[in-house]
């Protein structure tokens, strides 16, 4: 059967915000979320949200230059940016499998630069730019969510 | 007092040795920016773990360099937070080994402040109170800087940092990276009026700063020149956003400077080194009367030095650590 997937379109950043808070009630310990998307698609805005989601009153700013920003709340939060990565080898550099051991959720900005991070299982979710304020957010989720 | 201080958050492991706070004798610095280069945008072997081996080497050549034997040292200084976890960890565990081997203290040090000293440094008239702008890739900070010890957040990005726009812009317009300063050559010769970009407004707090807003406005007027196949005046473009990051940044700084009563204003991080901001805030210190202090580009990065200096005024307010110091991923001032 194929993998179930959710279209959403926005048409602000306050609604793709919405959106990632919504979408934080379905995750579990463990749940990984990969994020695809060009520079100023909403990622950081969507991660946003879910921090928020998450129930963290925390400031959720772009994790591009520490690599990853811990946010606490419901289940921790481990806010991944791969964007300065150059593939899959540097996950270890970086401790990715240790971050995956502490049970929290893992969503991952520019998830494309490491496609060995994933096995599957992740919540896969696109932002695609419709036009200067609109935004096409995909949601694919695994067969096990479904 | 000598104080061998390591710094290793981020990308750089650098190892100094300073005397009394202010006089770095020497400061070892490996970084990648080089490499990043090299590799076309990417960092390799980031932060790698590996770079314990580092530290040991990088702490030798220190010595070395400023003619010290390890029995004149005062104490052992590390940077242990806020940072890549695994990175700040070979730092703090060098630090702890290091000062446990030689039965000196161990002084923990926020990076932060740490590159706010980088100005005591460079300038040794200058005493707090003043304020501080900390801008870098990763930072956007507006401190009251009360006391060498005691500072208070006024303000800060709420999603990119400066220096992040400044590197995310470069890429859109394919310059190589670390982008900053070819984005800072190309503007030299621009229009800086030519391209209408937005200065972030954030609600509630008057000090905050957005830059997420900036970069994808770039990205969007790339794109629509792209789409209607028109050219780019890059020089142009580049003159605009320099000057829309700066015209956030400097009134905001002049502001709160001038709401504290300070007429002191220090600036820290690598984008201090972006030439319009520099102008910009000269002008702008002139005119208000303000003395301005912005280190030179060597200090302005991250390195171990700064560390050092603030772990002496921090081991003078009697801060200490036990080998049971751990490192923090997250920390607020
Ligand atoms: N519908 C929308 N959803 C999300 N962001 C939007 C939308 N419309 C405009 N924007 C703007 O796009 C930018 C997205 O920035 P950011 O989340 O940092 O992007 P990324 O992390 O993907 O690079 C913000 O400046 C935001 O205000
Ligand atoms: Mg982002």
């Amino acid at each position: 059967m194929d993998k179930l997937t959710i279209e959403i379109k926005t048409h602000a950043p306050e609604e793709t915000e919405l959106t990632g808070e919504k979408l934080a009630a379905l995750f579990k310990p463990g749940t990984v979320v990969a994020l695809c998307g060009e520079l100023g698609a909403g990622k950081t805005v969507l991660v946003r949200g879910m921090a928020r989601g998450l129930g963290s009153g925390d400031r959720v700013t772009s994790p591009t230059f520490t690599i990853v920003n811990e946010y606490a709340g419901r289940l921790a939060l481990f806010h991944f940016d791969m964007y300065r990565l150059g593939g899959s080898d540097e996950l270890f550099d970086i401790g990715w499998e240790d971050y995956r051991a502490r049970g929290g959720v893992c969503v991952v900005e520019w998830s494309e630069n490491v496609p060995g991070a994933f096995d599957g299982s992740e919540l896969r979710i696109t932002i695609e730019k419709l036009s200067d304020t609109d935004r096409k957010i995909t949601v694919g989720t695994p067969q096990e969510a479904v | 007092m000598l104080i061998l201080s390591v710094e290793s958050t981020c990308d750089e492991t650098a190892v100094a040795i300073t005397e009394n706070g202010r006089r770095a004798l020497t400061d070892q610095i490996f970084s990648q920016t080089g490499l990043h280069a090299v590799y076309g945008g990417v960092v390799p072997e980031i932060a790698s773990r590996s770079h314990v081996e580092l530290v040991s080497r990088l702490s030798e050549r220190a010595l070395e360099a400023a003619g010290v034997t390890k029995a004149q040292l005062d104490a052992v200084a590390v940077s242990y937070a806020p940072g890549l976890i695994g990175a700040v960890l070979v730092g703090v565990s060098f630090a702890k080994a290091a000062a446990y081997a030689l039965g000196i203290p161990l002084i923990p040090v926020h990076h932060i402040p740490g590159h706010i000293a980088a100005n005591y440094i460079a300038f040794p008239e200058l005493e707090p109170p003043f304020l501080c702008l900390a801008v870098s890739g990763g930072n956007t900070l507006l401190v009251d800087v009360r006391g060498y010890t005691d500072m208070a957040v006024m303000g800060a990005t709420r999603d990119d940092a400066a220096g992040e726009c400044f590197d995310k812009t470069a890429r859109v317009l394919g310059l190589p990276y670390p982008g900053g300063k070819y984005v800072d050559a190309l503007s030299q010769t621009g229009d800086d009026t030519k391209y209408a970009l937005p200065r972030a407004h954030v609600e509630g707090n008057p000090y905050d700063m957005s830059f997420s807003g900036l970069k994808t406005a770039v990205v969007n007027l790339v794109h629509h020149a792209e789409q209607k196949g028109e050219a780019l005046d890059r020089e142009s473009l580049c003159a605009s956003f320099s000057r829309a990051v700066s015209e956030t940044l400097v009134p905001r700084t002049m502001r709160l400077a001038k709401a504290l009563d300070y007429e002191k204003i220090a600036v820290a991080g690598g984008v201090a080194a972006n030439s319009r901001i520099r102008n910009d805030f000269k002008k702008a210190a002139e005119a208000a009367g303000a003395r301005l202090f912005i280190p030179p580009l060597s200090l302005c990065g991250d390195n171990a030095a700064m560390i050092g200096c603030q772990a002496y005024y921090e081991y003078l307010a009697g801060t200490r650590a036990g080998s049971d110091l751990d490192a923090y991923a997250n920390m607020e001032l």
